[in-house]
């Protein structure tokens, strides 16, 4: 169908980075690092995700391709297009019909299964970083687990703002052992991170890969008078209705009109077929606002 | 009574060059030692190898754990010899920048040692390091501020309190007092002398100034071309001092 | 006197050898021997240069001994390890010399306490014993929270008076305690002497202040005897 290789990386390399993954699995939440390749597109494009996502996808495979949670912005559509392209597989935006979803910041909010794969793209795998920008000591720190530097920074937040302000790429600890960035997920997806599902992070220009195997124990780091709390916007979907997802806020106007809508568009739109109404639904129970979204 | 610390025959070389040679003697609970000499004399490499930021040569740094009593520091693990670094030993720097973090809040600062060995709750951490922020007299109200809006003594100050509030028992000073006014000093000194009175600390410190070691080491150790030339008690040194480089080194300070 | 010495000095002698200046060798103790008794007063005479402060400093491990004994309650400093000498200096032997050396910023009634807070004593106890000889000194109170380093020089010698009999040592050297005070202080300080005299403390001084030194002092050991050159 073209001249590329299978998934456009060649058969040594998938194979290079298959067992980078493998090894990842087997000690989980530890950063493996790999030969990461150029891919024809910029770092920072989930490159990353690319690479993992290339080296486990099959022919039967049907992906999804994500990006803050819709299949429809252009980082999701571009990389869509490229394995659509260069692998030839199928692809859908239903979640529960994907068997590899690659995705950039959230984790679906559908409970994935068994049979599928979630492959993160992370631009700054090392969870310490901004702690201790040594990269030598760091690798220490995690070879010795040596924490403490997780919780100033959690110490620092309380201090600051009176709560734990991180809310995306909250540090978590990995079956007691490794210390883990999940990716700038918000921290409402952290408790998705304990999954059926095989979930694979991978960082093209950190040349790092991890994961995390099925029904791996992932504990959100806290202090016991200040314990995580998965939060998300105070509002229902203005859309669907739900009250349970994680929610975009969406300026409508210039006058301060704004709407909450959830950001799994999959997620919505499958409400919304099955006849779950929001606020601002073109047939919604109230019609409150000024303008009319639908 | 069995000595905190043994260090027997520590050398280190730089190459062809001595950094320390043959360096023995044994620390006390509560006794603090001095060592001085000129820049070069290999004081400062001695202070390192015994602190585990060089590795050295030849000889043994025999630490008398709270576990399993005396061990050789240099035949310990990595991990057990970091675990020691943080909870029963402390180091001072010279430059309080290489001993803080000027990102960190000055509570976070002193906090990060009790989170190291597990503390989890919010309230008791910022509660101890008030406490130590107190016992180093920064006040209450600067707990949030960072360590590049203090001064030089306060930041100096600071970074003791980073250190010990562990409750460390031997404590390793890089010339604790240079480079602050001599105001600064003194309040420094006085608040040393108090912690390791109150403490039981002991404590090794390197310096080039000999009325800093009179008032605050018992035990003084001279130090030239990295050989100890001549120890003893600290007055002792300086009032009768044995050796020519001492008597040099005694007769050269400048009186106030 | 009887019983056994608190103090007993033989055979002790020291050279200084200057080797900056030529490896120069400067005899100035030859065969010194004394002994101090539980509530003997000794007083070193002779003539000045002769020795009198250099043996208070060799008793206080100050300087060091060629050879010789010099054994203090059980110790002796000519062969003690530094540590001994510490533990002999913290519990025994007490000193007062003629400055004050101490911590810039230190309260006065701090620098008093400092003795007894070394041995472990309760600060409050500590501080109220301080205060007491503070006030028997007449230091006055407005000055206590202050640093001595500011205080005149007959001030700054009652603050180490007080400081050198804040614990009651079993053995004390004096070093011109009366020099330089008002027949007042002089007074207080010579019923400290006593005082301690009293409760069995061995003294060893050096007394310039003859009147004193009759007074308070048992016997005189005139330290020419040991001055090498000196000496018939």
């Amino acid at each position: 169908m073209n001249d590329y290789n299978f998934a456009y990386l060649d058969e040594q390399t998938k194979r290079m980075i298959r067992r980078a993954i493998l090894k990842a699995l087997a000690v989980p939440g530890y950063q493996v690092p790999f030969a990461s390749r150029e891919m024809p597109m910029p770092y920072g494009w989930g490159t990353g995700g690319v690479q993992v996502s290339a080296a486990c996808l099959v022919p039967e495979d049907r992906l999804k391709v994500i990006d803050q949670g819709a299949d429809d912005t252009t980082n999701a559509v571009s990389i869509r297009r490229f394995f659509e392209r260069t692998a030839g597989v199928a692809t859908t935006g239903r979640t529960r019909d994907a068997t590899l979803i690659q995705t950039r910041h959230r984790i679906p909010e559908e409970p994935l299964t068994r049979d599928q794969i979630l492959v993160y793209q992370v631009p700054i795998p090392e969870p310490l970083r901004f702690l201790e920008p040594r990269e030598t000591e760091t690798r220490k720190m995690h070879s010795l687990e040596e924490y403490g530097l997780v919780h100033v920074k959690l110490y620092e937040d309380i201090a600051r703002h009176g709560q734990i302000a991180t809310s995306y790429a909250y540090p978590v600890k990995v079956e007691g052992r490794y210390v883990m960035d999940p990716s700038p997920i918000p921290k409402f997806d952290n408790p998705k991170l304990e999954s059926a599902a095989v979930q694979l992070f991978g960082a093209g220009r950190e040349q790092r890969i991890y994961a995390l195997p099925p029904h791996c124990k992932v504990v959100s780091l806290d202090f016991e008078d200040h314990p995580f709390e998965a939060s998300k916007a105070d509002h229902a979907c203005d859309l669907c209705g739900s009250a349970t997802s994680y929610l975009d806020e969406v300026i409508v106007d210039d006058a301060g009109g704004r709407m909450f809508v959830c950001s799994d568009t999959d997620y919505c739109e499958t409400r919304r077929d099955a006849g779950h109404l929001g606020r601002l639904s073109a047939s919604g129970p109230v019609t409150t606002g000024q303008e009319d979204a639908a | 009574m069995t000595p905190l610390l043994q260090v027997k025959g520590l050398t280190k070389r730089y190459g062809a060059r001595i950094g320390c040679q043959d360096v023995s003697f044994d620390l006390y609970p509560g006794e603090v030692m001095g060592i001085v000499g000129e820049s070069g004399s290999g004081k400062s490499t001695l202070l390192n190898c015994l602190a585990g930021h060089l590795e050295a040569d030849a000889g043994a740094v025999v630490f008398d754990t709270r576990a399993d009593g005396p061990r050789d520091v240099r035949a310990m693990s990595e991990p057990e010899r970091r675990m020691l670094a943080r909870t029963d030993w402390a180091f001072v720097h010279q430059n309080p920048r290489d001993g803080l973090r000027m990102g960190v809040s000055a509570g976070g600062n002193v906090g990060e040692r009790l989170m190291a060995v597990g503390a989890r709750h919010y309230g008791n951490i910022r509660g101890q390091a008030l406490d130590w922020l107190d016992r180093v007299e920064i006040a209450g109200d600067r707990i949030d501020d960072r360590p590049t809006a203090f001064s030089g003594g306060m930041q100096q100050r600071l970074q003791i309190a980073r250190n010990l509030v562990t409750g460390p028992r031997l404590v390793f000073m890089d010339e604790p007092t240079g480079g602050l006014d001599v105001s600064v000093q003194a309040r420094l000194l006085d608040l040393l002398r108090g912690l390791v009175r109150e403490m039981g600390l002991s404590a090794v410190i390197v310096t080039h100034d000999l009325a800093v070691v009179r008032l605050l080491a018992h035990r003084l150790m001279v130090m030239k071309s990295g050989h100890v030339v001549e120890a003893g008690l600290t007055d002792q040194v300086l009032d009768d001092p044995q050796h020519g480089y001492t008597q040099l080194l005694v007769s050269s300070v400048l009186q106030a | 006197m009887g019983g056994v010495a608190m103090i007993e000095i033989s055979g002790l002698c020291k050279n200084f050898v200057l080797h900056n200046q030529g490896g120069a060798v400067i005899p100035v103790m030859r065969d010194a021997a004394l002994s101090v008794a539980p509530g003997e007063c000794v007083a070193l005479v002779g003539a000045s240069g002769a020795g009198k402060s250099t043996l208070m400093r060799m008793v206080y491990g100050n300087y060091l001994a060629d050879s010789g004994v010099i054994r203090v309650g059980g110790v002796d400093v000519a062969q003690a390890a530094p540590r001994e000498v510490l533990a002999l200096r913290r519990a025994t032997l007490g000193y007062v010399s003629q400055f004050l050396r101490v911590v810039p910023r230190v309260p006065t009634v701090d620098v008093v306490a400092e003795p007894l807070l070394a041995l472990g004593m309760a600060r409050d106890e500590a501080l109220a014993r301080a205060r007491d000889l503070l006030g028997r000194l007449n230091i006055p109170e407005r000055l206590w929270t202050l640093s001595p380093t500011t205080f005149s020089g007959g001030e700054q010698q009652r603050v180490n008076i007080a400081r050198g009999f804040a614990h009651a040592y079993p053995a004390l050297l004096l070093d011109e305690p009366t020099a330089s005070l008002d027949a007042a202080n002089r007074e207080v300080v010579l019923t400290l002497i006593e005082e301690a005299k009293a409760r069995g403390a061995a003294i060893l001084g050096i007394f310039h202040d003859e009147a004193a030194r009759d007074r308070v002092c048992d016997r005189v050991v005139d330290v020419t005897r040991f001055t090498p050159g000196l000496a018939a």
